[in-house]
């Protein structure tokens, strides 16, 4: 997101961008299910992100979804021949690129179109889980991009229109983070935000130990794998939000945000704690104890609740 | 986290991709620095894929017993479960679950065959075996 933003002129480093869309939250929605295990997620979707940005930075971001792979193709290279860069949502799966054990159906993954090489056809894009530009034939994207499922794409693309400029940071910064305060602490839905992960503690309690081990290894590994393997930085994005809020601190001449920075690091920290207990017990290092990693979620949801309640308050 | 504490224990399923951590830097600011891969994510990870190869070889054991169609393996090889496969041919879930079968498999028309294939990203040749 943050390199499309950039792109059209606008330094912005991405955790300055996930953190004026407000991007940072927490998500246990059992209902919605990967592999029969449920969505949880320690951001908010992708979309939503991009809808984040377009207030603060002053411009509108075009999404289009298609019937038909055809016609979704037909309009990326008409944007590319246009010279724009273009974002899409894709299915993991289909894209060959990926190192095969990253390759489930997973469908909310984003990456860039820059390009189009005129003799093979093929695609130049930039994936996020890679460090190099990657590229890929069309008949390959297009199946990425019209992978049915969960959260399917529909052959999602999204593209800026009009030129992002810079905010007026006083008034953007506390805004985003007053937005994600409520987000975490007042969602009226009780499996977003800190209530979230107490329902995901509970539900982690009533895992089948003693009728079905395999099965709450696949659930709490599913959990580690959602907070660590998705997006950049680690510890389910708690370090990311921390580097923007140091990164804020000076622009919106609040020094309290910085103190506050370091006291997520210190949350994330108990993620990753959190992660390392889950896997030894996967591993069988430690008894599988599922009580143990619900009381862990549990003071997790405790630190993040005091936490966001104090950002509030230096967001006013 | 600081900068010294940011995992390198080398992680077979990056395949020598660097993933990028934030972490403190010694000017007491956060940055991002690069990983090797840690254990934690090493062991997660394999948990999931090895999860679908043990399903996949499992059916393809019933496959060569003929107790089950050869479509339960490349389903499970490509990763997916019978909810998945339904909405990637665009079938309802009970019929996709019927189609395993291997007798009702025997007799699926050529298109739903070809629909089963380009769903899996096989070609039709393959559908029918387990090899």
């Amino acid at each position: 997101m943050s390199a499309i933003v950039r792109h059209y002129g606008l330094p912005l480093s991405e955790a300055a961008a996930f953190g004026l869309a407000s991007a940072l939250t927490f998500a246990y929605i059992p209902f919605i299910k990967f592999y029969g295990l449920p969505l949880v997620s320690y951001r908010m979707p992708p979309r939503a992100i991009m809808r984040g940005l377009q207030k603060p930075l002053g411009f509108k971001m075009h999404a289009e979804t298609f019937r038909t792979p055809e016609a979704g193709a037909a309009r990326l290279n008409e944007l590319l021949a246009a010279g724009r860069l273009v974002g899409l949502q894709v299915s993991v799966f289909w894209l060959p690129f990926m190192p095969p054990d990253f390759r489930f159906h997973f469908n909310a993954h984003n990456l860039l179109v820059y390009g189009r090489d005129e003799a093979s056809g093929d695609y130049l894009l930039s994936d996020p889980v890679l460090e190099a530009p990657v590229r890929c034939a069309p008949a390959d994207l297009a199946k990425a991009r019209f992978a049915r499922g969960a959260l399917a794409p529909k052959g999602l693309l999204y593209y800026p229109a009009g030129v992002p400029r810079e905010p007026d940071w006083k008034q953007a910064l506390p805004a985003a983070v007053k937005k994600t305060a409520r987000i975490m602490l007042r969602t009226p839905i009780p499996l977003v935000g800190v209530r979230g992960i107490e329902r995901l503690a509970r539900a982690i309690e009533r895992l089948p130990v003693a009728t079905d081990p395999d099965r709450t290894r696949q659930f709490i590994g599913h959990i580690v794998r959602m907070q660590e393997e998705i997006g950049t930085g680690g510890g389910g994005f708690r370090y990311m939000y921390a580097a923007f809020l140091e990164e804020a601190a000076p622009l919106a001449g609040r020094p309290a945000l910085a103190d506050l920075g370091a006291e997520l690091v210190e949350i994330g920290d108990r993620w990753r704690e959190f992660a390392l207990a889950t896997a030894r017990m996967i591993r069988a290092r430690d008894p599988l104890d599922p009580a143990r990693l619900a009381a862990l979620l549990r003071e997790q949801a405790g630190r993040e609740k005091a936490f966001f309640m104090a950002l509030d308050k230096a967001g006013r | 986290m600081d900068v010294a504490d940011v995992p390198q224990e080398g992680n077979a399923t990056h395949v020598g991709q660097h993933r990028r951590v934030y972490a403190r830097g010694s000017d007491g600011r956060l940055g991002l620095v690069a990983s090797r891969g840690w254990e934690v994510e090493e062991i997660v990870t394999l948990q999931a894929t090895k999860a679908f190869d043990d399903l996949a070889e499992a059916a393809r054991a019933r496959g060569r017993a003929g107790s089950a169609a050869p479509l339960e393996f490349h389903m499970y090889r490509a990763r997916m479960d019978e909810a998945l496969l339904a909405q990637a041919v665009g079938l309802w879930r009970w019929r996709v679950h019927r189609h395993l079968r291997p007798e009702v498999f025997a007799r699926l028309s050529p298109a739903l065959r070809a629909r089963y294939a380009a769903a899996l990203g096989i070609d039709v040749a393959c559908l029918e075996t387990v090899d």
